[in-house]
């Protein structure tokens, strides 16, 4: 890229934020526009289910910069827009209302959108996702009425709202298909932990139930029912069952996509001008089991956006970040280090008489260890992700097992 | 308003007002300081807002509780005594003309 180049950045969500600055961190001098579809400056999702939910933090406080940073590293921002058609042999983007930038380089961070629950109700008022800091300022003020929640999802988001809810005095029960909570990511152990947890602040748990309809007698929600005949009483129902990548623009451009769309190691599309990073982007991924994954983490969004600039600055590096991953619910905080499933050996590693609770679960496969699972004990997180992202040799089941065993011993200095 | 002072690895120095109960890190963003990421957005997990508190104004801080301690651990420059991440550190009007350091690189 050179100083006359641009580079257009569709998506401005952590990824595309990233992007632009990191594009000028590293001296790029052409032409940055980075188009988000919210009239915000972009911000930062995590809180909106956390601290941005308690109340415990302002709404100017969640965004990554203020506008000056914009004005100051000459990063054009197209607020409340949208890329709405990609013409590749032209190297042209056509926005929602019409007006077209031509690109040297297009960097789709597109995200993904919310997983709509495809049964009958769930167009009925009171029934509500998160998403955005809009989502979270409408689900702010239904917590402060309190009431019935029921919660269909028992992953990150339907869990961190579920703790939210519960502290601010809300009969919260939450629905999950699976035999317990977050399932897809964690082990049984760590499940399990969560669970206790979550029970005792005072959480109901269905297991193995999904909802079959949402009903109400007027406009709003009433009830979930669920497909074995059970009915949950509801004045707000949360959905959180995961998202779907947003890749219509590139498919329709062309490009190659599927639960994602699909990139290389350097994180370029097959177009050698298009890259795709953070949620909407499968990617080959030297931790994932898989070969390919579609990562859903603030991890994934800033380290990808990091090697795009790289690779358009003239230093291209394969794309080779360790994934960690972060949850808080009530008072547990969820950290993963590295991709721990498939798992087919665990080695649990709890407080010792006298040291603050918490535990975490060392996660193998084949007999190598492939990430950790802590809760509160984020000295095991830290070490865990320096252990692992350098590669050498780790430690056995076996040796975990030990009661002699010290993580820190492992790293090398 | 108190007014945290920071100074880069080159020496330049930038005093920034931060109002009472934001972050070190929050105010560093808000104000343009360089040398502070904070790419977690104030969890203590990323590491990247580390600074090094001038020493004999290391008494006025709380304590390093366990997160911030364990990210500590991570930081892309190198650990000192004086070492904190500034999203753990809470404005107050005592720390007023409190002088931080910013390390070289963050990540």
């Amino acid at each position: 890229m050179t100083r006359a180049s641009t580079v257009v950045i569709a998506g401005a969500g952590q990824a595309g934020f990233q992007a632009a600055a990191s594009l000028r961190e590293r001296g790029f001098e052409g032409r940055v526009v980075l188009v988000g579809d919210e009239p915000t400056l972009p911000y930062q999702h995590p809180p909106l289910s956390k601290t941005y939910l308690m109340g415990k933090m302002e709404r100017a406080a969640l965004r990554f910069r203020p506008e000056a940073f914009f004005v100051d590293h000459d990063i054009e921002y197209r607020a409340g827009s949208r890329i709405e058609k990609i013409d590749r042999s032209a190297k042209q983007v056509g926005l929602q209302g019409g007006e077209v930038i031509g690109y040297d380089h297009l960097i789709l961070a597109l995200g993904a959108r919310n997983r709509p629950l495809p049964v009958p109700g769930f167009e009925l008022d009171g029934v509500v996702q998160l998403r955005t800091v809009d989502d979270a300022d409408a689900l702010r003020g239904c917590l402060d009425k309190g009431g019935r929640i029921v919660v269909i999802g028992a992953g990150f988001i339907g869990l961190e709202f579920a703790s939210v809810a519960a502290e601010r005095g809300a009969d919260v029960t939450v629905i999950e298909a699976a035999d317990r909570p977050m399932a897809r990511v964690l082990s049984k152990e760590m499940s399990e932990y969560f669970r206790a947890a979550h029970e005792a602040n005072g959480i109901r748990f269905v297991f193995g139930a999904t909802a079959a309809k949402l009903t109400g007698g007027g406009p709003r929600v009433e009830a979930v029912e669920a497909g074995d005949g059970q009915r949950f009483p509801a004045d707000l129902v949360l959905v959180g069952i995961g998202v779907i990548p947003n890749t219509e623009i590139a498919a329709q451009a062309g490009l190659a996509t599927g639960n994602g769309i699909i990139v290389n190691e350097h994180l370029t599309t097959d177009d050698p001008s298009i890259s795709a990073i953070g949620d909407c982007a499968l990617h080959p991924n030297p931790y994932a089991a898989s070969g390919m994954i579609r990562l859903e983490s603030v991890q994934g969004a800033v380290d990808q956006a990091r090697c795009v600039a790289d690779c358009l600055t003239g230093h291209p590096a394969p794309y080779q970040s360790l994934p960690w991953f972060w949850s808080e619910q009530g008072a547990l905080k969820l950290q993963i280090a590295g991709l721990t499933q498939p798992h087919d050996q665990i080695v649990v590693r709890k407080a010792a008489q006298g040291e603050k609770e918490g535990m975490s679960v060392f996660c193998f496969r084949s007999g190598r260890l492939i990430g950790v699972e802590s809760v509160n004990r984020p000295l095991d997180h830290v070490l865990a992700r320096k252990l692992l992202a350098a590669g050498g040799e780790t430690p056995t089941p076996e040796q975990v097992a030990s009661p002699e065993f010290e993580l820190k011993s492992w790293i090398k200095a | 308003m108190p007014n945290v002072i920071f100074v880069n690895s080159k020496g330049s120095r930038k005093s920034v007002t931060i109002e009472t109960g934001t972050s070190v890190m929050a105010g560093a963003v808000e104000n343009g300081v360089d040398g502070i990421v904070g790419e977690c957005g104030g969890n203590a997990i990323c590491g990247t807002c580390h600074v090094y508190v001038n020493p004999d104004q290391l008494s006025l801080l709380e304590p390093i509780a366990d997160d911030e301690g364990a990210t500590l651990e991570i930081v892309a420059a190198e650990r000192r005594s004086n070492s904190r991440l500034s999203c753990q550190i809470a404005m107050k009007p005592e720390l007023d003309g409190l002088i931080v350091e910013t390390p070289e690189y963050q990540i």
